[in-house]
């Protein structure tokens, strides 16, 4: 993992230093609350309906045993017990006083973490593939390269006050984990013909109210050109992204509006000047970042441990786990194990201090004291020895964190909707619940297999509706909650938008409405091995159309 | 309105012509580029410093030569969170090697003045007394830069590999 050296941890040390002094000023009424927003967003602190809510950067999802222990201290300390993570790899606290919040951040740059970012229309934190240096078929390390742009992003004196918020995710292998065709920037680390390693960059996609895959601006980018083409990409769209429209203002608009071939133009002029120039990053210097992420030293091991093929055949509720939570690692006698943050009825992506420190000693235990946390709101372990995933799971089990589930209807995204946020038009949270006790079976969710279900309070998508296989949208009428459901979305390598099936479902209502759709993809699909959004290709939306709105 | 130059609040010795408004024969003025354009015939023949006035649209190529004609370029922050005039100041600072003045005006904040030096600007209208007091401090908030920009800070990479430091800068 990375570790901050002086110059990281003199950087958050003046800003917590700053942010005290600005709370100092707020607090002593020398200036008002709207002088103060951009204050703090700068710091990941929002005003949500009810209290205060501080959003904490976890750079490309990666966190120590330690940190997580000062996530779960902190949870404890200044929130209700419980912290929310979110699908862009942070956490979120929905209860801290602005009093403590500068104590808080303090406690945060012990362990070299900060909130900078994690708000406002600048560049935001940087998230990866959960599975990067880990995953059998990597090319390279996206953490690398994401610390980098970490770096180069933070407190950039061009980029904090952008038309938008700029989102830019990373990739080290085909299997896209980090759904980077979602983002303003997705960087996917490519070998082209000759066997050289460099990017592929893709630009203008995103959610929100107009989702739009990204499109490739540029196949194949050599590794030490990736800042000057980053910076390239951000001038034109600082300079040229549209400002008058707070909806309008997405880099997503001004990749479609000047077309593609236009925008690439504006990319690639304004790139002859700033390669080779001073944001190249010297070679030393990535040298010096790629060392920090270096692989654990692991054991010299076979495949096809013998515990572990004795504990699946005793015990098949830890098979079944096995078989949705836990993947292939790129090391011989290794696994990936994924924790899955959503229990039967539970709120997606919620622990409480108790879950995290838990998490923290069992990576300690088996995963050299490293965890990720997945844009679906779940937790990884990157690296168990096959012959310890059963002692892990009796673990996890313990703490009610063996939810077999990854990947299947109970593994619901869900925004945190209208019991939080000011945005939303609807709940989120208490539709999830519902339909995850609708899907309790676990044996059931097996037989169903692989399926996404996201759910969106409004329009602005975090819960990422889009691309949910099946996808739900809050919206309100006439002061009741509704919510409209999408089909067919995807957000991996395929990544696909989400097609309305029709009119949408009240909020009792709606539980049912998924469930027919799963019972009619059940009656319809060719086998147990076509996957819900395979049938659904296939099917068109005709067949969900009929069964959902035949009786009414 | 308090200017800030080198650090210190100063009397200004530049004057913002509206357009259509009369301009002093003898005085440094600032103008917008509409102005320039149409009057460029006769503004070339003052006695007095000319200073120009972008739009956050605008980029420095528009100016060509006459760019260095001017003694300030005036850049303008409609609103703290337009961000544009960043990227007009590094352009004018790093592509065209603009030495004279650049100035921010409009909605300049104590929060982002440092963001504003980075990028090359060297003098601030600033509205507030209080902020264009807190200057110094407030530019010293910050120790560590993490990129390169208009300004002469050495950025992290730089500074942690001393060795290639030496010659690369």
């Amino acid at each position: 993992m990375y570790r901050y050296d002086e110059f990281d941890h003199t950087i958050v040390r003046e800003r917590v230093v700053q942010f005290r002094e600005q709370v100092g000023r707020r607090l002593a009424g020398e200036i008002t609350e709207d002088e103060f927003k951009p204050l703090r967003l700068m710091n990941g602190l929002y005003l949500q309906l009810h209290a205060y809510m501080l959003r904490v950067a976890i750079p490309y999802g990666t966190l120590s045993s330690r940190q997580m222990r000062t996530l779960a201290h902190i949870a404890r300390a200044y929130d209700k017990g419980y912290g929310h993570f979110t699908t862009r790899q942070n956490i979120q606290y929905n209860w801290p006083k602005l009093v403590d919040v500068p104590d808080l951040l303090d406690e945060l740059a012990k362990v070299e973490m900060h909130a900078l970012q994690t708000s406002g229309n600048c560049i935001r934190n940087i998230t990866a593939d959960p599975y990067a240096g880990v995953a059998a078929d990597e090319i390279e390390d996206p953490r690398i390269y994401a610390e980098i742009i970490r770096q180069w992003s933070t407190l950039h004196p061009e980029f904090t006050f952008l038309p938008r918020k700029f989102k830019i995710a990373l990739t080290g292998t085909d299997t896209d984990r980090a759904a980077v065709k979602l983002h303003d920037i997705g960087i996917a680390i490519i070998r082209d013909e000759n066997g050289a390693v460099g990017f592929r960059i893709d630009v203008g996609g995103g959610q929100g109210r107009t989702p739009i895959i990204a499109e490739t601006i540029r196949d194949f980018l050599p590794k030490q050109d990736l800042l000057p083409y980053l910076e390239a990409i951000l001038r034109v769209y600082n300079m040229l992204g549209r400002r008058d429209n707070i909806y309008k203002a997405r880099i997503k608009i001004l990749v479609q509006s000047e077309g593609l071939e236009r925008f690439t133009e504006l990319v690639e002029e304004e790139f002859t000047h700033l390669k080779g120039g001073a944001v190249e990053l010297p070679q030393a210097e990535l040298d010096r970042i790629r060392a920090y992420f270096a692989a654990p030293r692991y054991e010299t091991l076979d495949n096809g441990s013998k515990e572990l093929e004795s504990a699946r055949q005793a015990d098949e509720e830890f098979a079944a786990w096995v078989k949705t939570n836990v993947d292939t690692h790129k090391q011989p006698g290794y696994a990936i194990v994924n924790i899955s943050l959503k229990p039967v009825g539970g709120i997606p992506g919620d622990a409480s201090a108790e879950e995290m420190e838990a998490v923290a000693d069992l990576a300690d235990r088996y995963s050299f004291g490293e965890i990720r946390v997945t844009h679906e709101q779940n937790l990884t372990l990157p690296s168990v020895q096959q012959s310890e995933l059963f002692s892990l799971w009796l673990g996890l089990k313990i703490h009610g964190l063996a939810t077999a589930n990854i990947g299947h209807a109970g593994d619901i995204i869900a925004c945190p909707g209208l019991d939080y946020c000011n945005l939303a038009n609807a709940r989120s949270i208490p539709v999830a619940q519902a339909i995850s006790r609708k899907f309790e079976n676990i044996r059931r969710q097996h037989d169903i297999g692989r399926l996404t279900i996201n759910i969106s309070g409004c329009i602005n998508a975090c819960g990422h509706h889009h691309v949910g296989n099946i996808g739900l949208l809050g919206v309100e009428k006439n002061g009741e909650e509704f919510y409209q459901i999408t089909l067919g979305g995807r957000a991996d390598e395929n990544a696909e938008i989400g097609r309305v099936v029709g009119p949408a479902f009240s909020y009792d209502d709606v539980p049912g409405a998924v469930e027919t759709v799963v019972e009619t993809y059940l009656q319809q699909r060719e086998d147990n091995d076509e996957s819900f959004v395979d049938a659904y290709a296939r099917l068109g939306a005709t067949p969900f159309k009929d069964a959902l709105y035949a009786t009414r | 309105m308090p200017l800030v130059k080198n650090g210190e609040i100063t009397p200004d010795p530049w004057t913002h012509i509206a357009d259509g408004e009369d301009a002093p024969l003898d005085a440094p003025i600032i103008v917008s580029t509409d102005r320039w354009n149409a009057e460029r015939a006769s503004l070339v023949h003052r006695n007095a410093p000319i200073g120009i006035r972008l739009r956050n649209d605008q980029l420095p190529d528009e100016l060509g030569e006459d760019l260095y004609r001017f003694g300030v370029v005036a850049i303008e922050f409609p609103a703290f969170k337009d961000g544009r005039a960043y990227t007009q100041a590094r352009l004018l600072r790093e592509r065209y090697r603009f030495t004279g003045e650049v100035r921010a005006f409009g909605d300049v904040l104590r929060d982002q003045l440092l963001f504003m030096q980075r990028c090359g600007i060297d003098a601030f209208e600033i509205r507030k007394l209080a902020d264009a007091e807190a200057f110094r401090s407030t530019i010293g908030e910050i120790s560590v830069f993490f990129q390169p920009a208009a300004d002469d800070r050495r950025p992290v990479t730089a500074l942690r590999n001393r060795a290639v430091a030496s010659w690369a800068y």
